[in-house]
């Protein structure tokens, strides 16, 4: 569970039409500092898909910092009806 | 007064009022359906159709539902299926707001379409509908869209509004106008496999949060379209928050979003 100098390990969940094609949550090492931005982009995932992220559950901007050890929970927008 | 309240208990059966006793009297006194019902609740009698509510919902509360008054934006899969509902419990009021005819891509989830009702404005044939289902509903039909200009004359006076639109931008328009009106606004939104549901009172602003980072007017359901289980699923549970904020009962998801994944069977809580 160590992770090295100058990283960070979080557990990424991926909620929805997300985890198609993808996983449904797996740890990750990041660079210390990285925002929640950073991680969709490193991801690889579609930026315009990714509409609510949550750190520990609660509601977060794509600015946030992460922190070693958050759950970081990204969800698709729905607007259907 | 008096005489219409004895003429009441005399058609009584029980402390229940069969719809037929309801019409023999409306048609003696002039009154409508609705008036006599609601001579009968403020008495004390049930009308018969809410029998199997009562156990729960007490004669008292299904007065304040019958004299509540929902706002309904959007007439299609999950505005069909919540207008349903709310006539069925009781809601005494409801306004139903949409510009469409029914199509037939819309045959697949919305209650209210039929290969008859094709071509048919939306909310016309959800009028007639909520007629057959309960007589003594006020139903306003309103075929229009929803927009910030006309908002306020068409919500303004509900006491909650339940969002069932299909864009995200005109759910923001349609946050915005709640927010100024003070009414709370269930908000509900589907796609593919996937649902969810809020609930937001004046000065909480979850809807803006939920889609901040969106800029289009879909979401996922462009590409993955709307099934058929996933629309009832949301409606019904945005019915529930109705009720429970009429009737000042149980918990909502203030402050929440119910997320729902019936691919992976994942019912999801997040907090803003």
């Amino acid at each position: 569970m160590s992770v090295s100098s100058g990283k960070i390990k979080i557990l990424l969940k991926l909620f929805a039409s997300l985890r198609l094609g993808r996983f449904d949550a797996a740890y990750r090492e990041y660079d210390r500092g990285i925002s929640v931005a950073g991680v969709i982009r490193i991801e690889g995932l579609p930026e315009k898909e990714v509409t609510l992220m949550l750190v520990n559950g609660r509601h977060v901007e794509c600015d946030h910092t992460l922190a070693d050890g958050d759950t970081l929970a990204l969800f698709p927008p729905l607007g259907g009806g | 007064m008096k005489k219409l309240i004895d003429t009441l208990s005399h058609h009584a059966e029980g402390d229940l009022l069969p719809l037929a006793a309801a019409r023999i009297i409306a048609e003696e006194s002039g009154l409508t359906v609705a008036g006599i019902e609601d001579a009968a609740l403020r008495s004390g009698i049930l009308p018969a159709r809410y029998a199997r509510n009562r156990n729960t919902i007490s004669t008292d509360k299904q007065r304040i539902l019958f004299q509540s008054s929902v706002a309904v934006v959007g007439c299609g899969g999950l505005g069909g299926y919540i207008i349903e509902e709310l006539a069925r419990i009781g809601v005494g009021h409801i306004t139903v707001i949409d510009p469409d005819t029914f199509e037939e891509h819309n045959l697949n989830r919305q209650l209210f379409s039929g290969i008859d009702t094709l071509g048919q404005p939306k909310v016309a044939v959800a009028a007639r509908r909520i007629k057959e289902v309960n007589p003594a509903v006020t139903i306003v039909p309103v075929r229009d869209a929803f927009t910030s200009a006309n908002g306020r004359g068409l919500i303004g006076k509900a006491d909650v509004v339940a969002d069932a639109l299909d864009s995200i931008p005109r759910r923001l328009e349609l946050a915005e106008v709640c927010e100024k009106c003070a009414i709370p606004l269930v908000h509900g939104s589907v796609g593919g496999w996937y649902g969810q549901v809020t609930t937001q009172f004046p000065g909480e602003y979850t809807l803006q949060k939920i889609y901040s980072r969106h800029g289009g007017e879909c979401g996922i359901e462009k590409d993955l379209g709307n099934l058929s289980f996933i629309v009832p699923l949301i409606a019904s549970i945005e019915v529930s928050e109705i009720v429970k904020i009429l009737l000042g009962v149980g918990s909502t998801l203030r402050g929440k979003m119910l997320s729902l994944n019936v691919l992976d069977m994942e019912f999801t809580e997040v907090t803003f």
